[in-house]
């Protein structure tokens, strides 16, 4: 039942991913892009990690995909002119997939099956993040504030 | 007492009982959206001092069945540049998140029609999609009015989505799980019998609950905001270029929008389904849950038969320098509650907290304009 899950999931978010890739018109692009967000989640629902999924389905399909569309508005229609084959992508493409085949057979390969992990309930994640993780939680709060003011500040300047 | 079901695999039994509960779902909501668009033009038309839909049936109660064949035998127009697939999509996504956003709600005592561990989160997750829905419908139609109205829906979502957020928070502090069943437990007991314990009774969650109720009105794009469909600028906004069955879904989604939300603020705000005195707990359960829906959904029709139109500068302006900042507040307010230990005393620190916020904001934002009492001249 799972591994049949698995496959058809596998197939849709690579589907929209290639569609992604491949479609001649941006916008099509972008939402096939948010198509592909929403099968990563459809991934980690399947392995039991709700929350994981959830957050991808709020911040990737509900924000991020809307940045890129509007990414997408806000910028000269031109770029849509130059549709021949790009050599440097394929290059970037075969060194990326390269690297990530050689992480892949490197690492070593469990004789036996996984133990089971206990899906993780938000209580307990929230726990760890107020805990152990409590720092790095805070430095990305600054992070983000500060990236908030950058992007107020040069809105800002743009009017006057 | 399943025995006879003892046979059955499991996973069978799983999808037959997620199947009951779907088409429950659907047939309530879309029975009560029936029901809800012929009374709202009826409260309207009181508002109004006219006499409203009364040609179909006793008290023009059958006007959604004609409503409906007059939608479904409508030619359906679609644009000749329009993107089709976009164009057609739109609606659809619309329409089906509004009725997974109305999975997690508990409308009655174990009458949770899915229930998962973060279900708010899921609420706002599913949520956030309509955003790109609204895109959709508005860049798919290939419209200047369509794409401005589009723009304008985005942007005031996007706006509104943070108060409507962070006015959970405290509810979710102070609870202490993201679960609605969970939240509706918590505010399950009465203080002499007589005083229900729901959030709303505290200073912080009768502020949040405004709160909330405000960016309700936004996110489902309803009258004092519905600026990105505002009839007398953009036409009919990212509907411009929708006709027959496929505006119907959108009208529909945008009713099931109304109604989950306002079913999450009875869930969050005024105790889920419990009764407002003990007494009353022998009325079940889905009645006072209902009861209460529809005097929210009341207080929506009311409000868009009230009040005018805001300006698009003013419905951002309110967003970011006012609710965003008395958002905050409540989740400071929820604290001072929390800790003085949900008793009088943190009750009136919390007060004192919303209420100082308040003032400061007041006189931060007060622009120091003084407004000369308004003079009406009445025809003789």
């Amino acid at each position: 039942m799972s591994s049949l899950g698995f496959f058809l999931i596998a197939i849709f978010t690579l589907a929209a991913g290639l569609a992604a890739a491949t479609m001649p018109k941006l916008i099509h692009a972008a939402l096939c892009f948010a198509l592909t967000f929403v099968g990563v989640a459809a991934f980690y629902f399947l392995l039991g990690a709700e929350f994981v999924g959830l957050v991808q389905v709020f911040v990737y399909v509900g924000a991020v995909a809307v940045l890129i569309v509007f990414t997408i508005l806000l910028t000269p229609r031109d770029a849509e002119k130059d549709r021949s084959f790009k050599w440097s992508g394929a290059w970037i493409a075969l060194v990326v997939f390269g690297g990530l085949l050689w992480a892949i057979l490197k690492t070593p390969r469990l004789g036996t099956a996984a133990p089971v992990i206990s899906a993780l309930s938000v209580r307990q994640i929230g726990k760890i993040l107020m805990t152990d993780y409590v720092w790095p939680l805070q430095c990305v709060g600054v992070l983000l504030t500060a990236a908030l003011i950058g992007a107020l500040v040069l809105v800002m300047e743009e009017k006057r | 007492m399943l025995s006879g079901l003892a046979g059955v695999p499991v996973w069978v039994g799983q999808i037959a009982s997620s199947l009951i509960n779907i088409i429950a779902l659907l047939v309530v909501f879309l029975s009560l959206f029936a029901l809800v668009s012929v009374l709202e033009r009826k409260i309207l038309a009181r508002i109004q001092n006219r006499l409203g839909p009364n040609r179909v049936g006793p008290f023009g109660l059958l006007q959604p069945v004609a409503d409906g064949i007059k939608m479904l035998i409508k030619e359906d127009i679609v644009p000749a540049r329009a993107d089709k697939v976009v164009h057609f999509l739109a609606p659809i996504l619309i329409a089906a998140t509004a009725i997974l956003a109305l999975g997690i709600i508990p409308y009655g005592r174990n009458m949770t029609p899915f229930t998962i561990d973060g279900g708010i989160l899921f609420f706002f997750a599913i949520g956030s999609t309509t955003e790109l829905s609204v895109f959709m419908a508005g860049w798919g139609s290939n419209n200047k009015f369509s794409i401005l109205g589009a723009m304008r829906a985005i942007a005031q979502m996007v706006s509104y989505e943070l108060p409507l957020l962070i006015t959970v928070l405290p509810i979710v502090m102070v609870v202490g799980s993201l679960t609605p069943d969970a939240i509706v437990a918590a505010q399950g007991n009465y203080s002499l019998g007589i005083l229900p314990h729901w959030f709303v009774f505290t200073p912080w969650g009768a502020v949040a609950f405004i709160l909330f109720f405000v960016s309700g009105l936004v996110e489902s794009n309803r009258t004092p905001f519905d600026v990105p469909e505002g009839e007398s600028e953009i036409v009919a906004g990212h509907m411009t270029e929708y006709s027959g069955f496929k505006y119907a879904i959108f009208f529909m989604g945008e009713y099931l929008g109304m109604f989950a939300v306002s079913g999450l603020a009875v869930t969050l705000f005024l105790g889920g389904w419990h009764a407002p005195v003990r007494i009353l707990e022998v009325v079940p359960s889905y009645v006072w849950f209902f009861l209460k829906l529809s005097v929210l959904i009341f207080v929506f029709i009311w409000v868009r038969g009230t009040l005018p139109r805001t300006r698009v500068d003013q419905v951002m302006n309110f967003a970011w320098k006012f609710m965003l900042p008395m958002a905050f507040a409540c989740i400071l307010a929820a604290a001072v509650w929390h800790y003085a230990g949900h008793h009088l005393i943190g009750w009136l620190y919390s007060l004192v907290v919303v209420v100082v916020v308040y003032l400061m904001l007041s006189r931060f934002i007060g622009t120091g304009k003084k407004f000369a009492p308004r003079t009406y001249r009445f025809a003789e």
